[in-house]
């Protein structure tokens, strides 16, 4: 399965890299990273056939992470990709609003990576 | 002829009227009301009894002689002397007369017609002399009026003058105390508008606060990560080391270098926007000093975008730099000028929500893409600042007064009208600059900032 974090903080790629470079190195998983809402989608049109699972910034300039989040869960029904929310803002309204819009889980900055990597795992498994 | 008793009633009448005797002059006028009386006696006493006419006339020169004596040498008697030097020739003439007449008869006879005529041109001096004293009289009566009208002026003037003394003190007072009224309002005024400006600090800084929590959020995500990584990276070495595997080792020394870097780079970023934010609110210590300018615009617009999505979820806009990094450091008051850009560019995100709203609400879908670009570069040896959007634009009847205090075209609470004014005094008065606005409505607004190129 392919990860697809979306996030406009350049670093996030290396971050990435470095946090799951055991499992990357494994094969266990491959990431692939998107900067913007945008860039994701234009990546969801070539990739849409594979499983793929997005881990999406909210807060991002242009197309926010909420609004990406609805567009992926309208365009790709069957069956919708995976997607899981990152913000810094855990409010409960944001936490609404992504539930509403069909996010499978959410998750705030500064992230946890041991939770991250177990909450990836399950919902690759 | 009886001419001395009837100079002498004449003259006896003439001094009480004319010296206002019974007034002015009590103890003459009982002399002068009995010497009418013996005047008037010896008139009878003359007419009547003939044998006495000679001794009557004799009575009456020496009265006469008397009188001119006494108004020659009286100082009291000074005003009515014209009358003696106009009665004087006829007398001294009718005197002589009755001289020559009592000593030697035959010469009275022989010169008589020389007396006459001596007496009728004493007469005609008399006549004379009491026109020009007439005159005179008339004269001096009409330069008395005059100088009692003049007095009557004076006394009006000196009265009026006290009057408008009297009012120009009392408007003075007025003045004064109006004039301590309004310092003390211009204190209070002084007063308020301290205030006001804190309170448009604040105010903007409460924008900004959900800002900084995401600013502060995402550099610290990476400080937190890139160190827990890094101490694993440490373990993984440090089994490498035992293994002998010195490429490996090698090349995990590299990540923790460049990790540590990030560290060091996400702490930095974490800590200036605490500085920021701290300058933000503080007081303008009102010295200028190298600043970073385009680090202040990246700053201030993610703080500020931030800031407004965590107001409204809704929100989005697209935003963008266009820095020129040869523009260097500039000297500016950093809070003051920040407070300047943060302002601009929280107005542009409002312009451009605002027509995002309207193109939601729009009949047919209108393609919008709000954007808010920030650029800066030299300009004719100045620094420009431009913050740009195509959002609502502003309508000309607002433009004249946008940089006036108070003006406000958001709804009631959402501005204080202070921030374009503040702004306007911060880059011309507090810079020497210039701050200009190129507005079109529905397509957008430039605001652009010029500052002197003083660079550090």
């Amino acid at each position: 399965m392919k990860i697809l974090v979306v996030d406009d903080e350049q670093d996030v790629k290396l971050l990435f890299e470095q946090r799951f470079r055991r499992e990357m190195r494994s094969g266990e998983m491959e990431f692939a990273f998107a900067h913007s809402g945008e860039d994701a989608l234009e990546f969801m049109k070539v990739h849409h056939h594979e499983a793929v699972l997005i881990l999406s910034d909210i807060n991002m300039p242009g197309m926010s992470g909420l609004e990406l989040l609805k567009r992926i869960k309208k365009e790709y029904e069957k069956p919708p990709p995976v997607v899981m929310m990152i913000t810094a803002y855990g409010d409960e309204e944001n936490f609404n609003t992504a539930k509403q819009y069909g996010a499978d889980d959410f998750l705030t900055k500064p992230v946890d990576f041991t939770v991250l990597k177990d909450k990836l795992k399950t919902q690759m498994s | 002829m009886h001419f001395e008793f009837i100079v002498l009633i004449i003259l006896f009448n003439y001094l009480r009227k004319k010296l206002q005797t019974k007034t002015l002059l009590p103890q003459w006028d009982n002399v002068f009301q009995y010497g009418l009386y013996v005047a008037i006696a010896l008139l009878i006493i003359d007419v009547m009894v003939r044998p006495l006419q000679p001794f009557m006339q004799w009575v009456a020169h020496a009265i006469i002689l008397w009188l001119v004596y006494l108004l020659l040498t009286k100082k009291e008697f000074l005003p009515v002397k014209s009358i003696v030097y106009a009665l004087l020739p006829g007398v001294i003439i009718n005197v002589l007369q009755d001289v020559t007449k009592l000593i030697n008869k035959k010469f009275y006879t022989s010169w008589q017609g020389y007396y006459e005529t001596a007496f009728i041109f004493s007469l005609v001096w008399l006549i004379a002399m009491l026109i020009i004293n007439n005159k005179q009289q008339k004269a001096l009566a009409q330069e008395q009026l005059k100088a009692a009208e003049r007095e009557k002026e004076f006394r009006a003037s000196e009265s009026m003058k006290l009057l408008l003394e009297a009012q120009v003190a009392e408007r003075t007072a007025a003045i004064n105390k109006q004039k301590e009224e309004l310092q003390q309002t211009l204190l209070e005024l002084k007063a308020t508008q301290k205030q006001l400006i804190q309170s448009e600090k604040m105010a903007s800084l409460g924008e900004l606060t959900a800002g900084i929590a995401h600013e502060i959020q995402n550099p610290l995500n990476f400080v937190n990560n890139f160190s827990e990584v890094s101490s694993e990276l440490v373990k993984e070495m440090v089994d490498e080391v035992e293994k002998g595997n010195t490429a490996e080792v090698k090349a995990i020394a590299g990540d923790l270098i460049n990790n540590l870097e990030k560290i060091t780079h996400h702490g930095q970023r974490a800590a200036n926007i605490v500085k920021g934010m701290l300058q933000h609110s503080r007081s303008s210590s009102g010295t200028k000093e190298p600043t970073d300018i385009n680090a202040l615009c990246e700053e201030y617009l993610r703080l500020a975008y931030h800031g407004l999505r965590a107001k409204d979820k809704s929100f989005s806009a697209k935003f963008e730099t266009i820095l020129d990094n040869s523009i260097g450091k500039v000297n500016v008051m950093p809070q003051e000028m920040g407070r300047v850009i943060l302002n601009l560019i929280n107005n542009a995100f409002y312009a451009v929500n605002a027509k995002a709203l309207q193109a939601v609400a729009a009949p047919a879908a209108v393609k919008y893409e709000p954007t808010v670009t920030v650029s800066t570069k030299k300009v004719n040896g100045k620094i420009e600042i431009r913050v740009a959007d195509n959002g609502t634009g502003i309508p000309q009847k607002a433009l004249d007064k946008i940089f006036q205090p108070f003006f406000t075209t958001k709804p009631t609470g959402q501005g204080t009208g202070l921030g374009l004014s503040l702004s306007y005094d911060i880059v011309t008065k507090g810079h020497g600059g210039e701050l200009k606005v190129e507005t079109k409505e529905q397509e957008g607004t430039i605001f652009i900032i010029y500052l002197p190129n003083s660079q550090a």
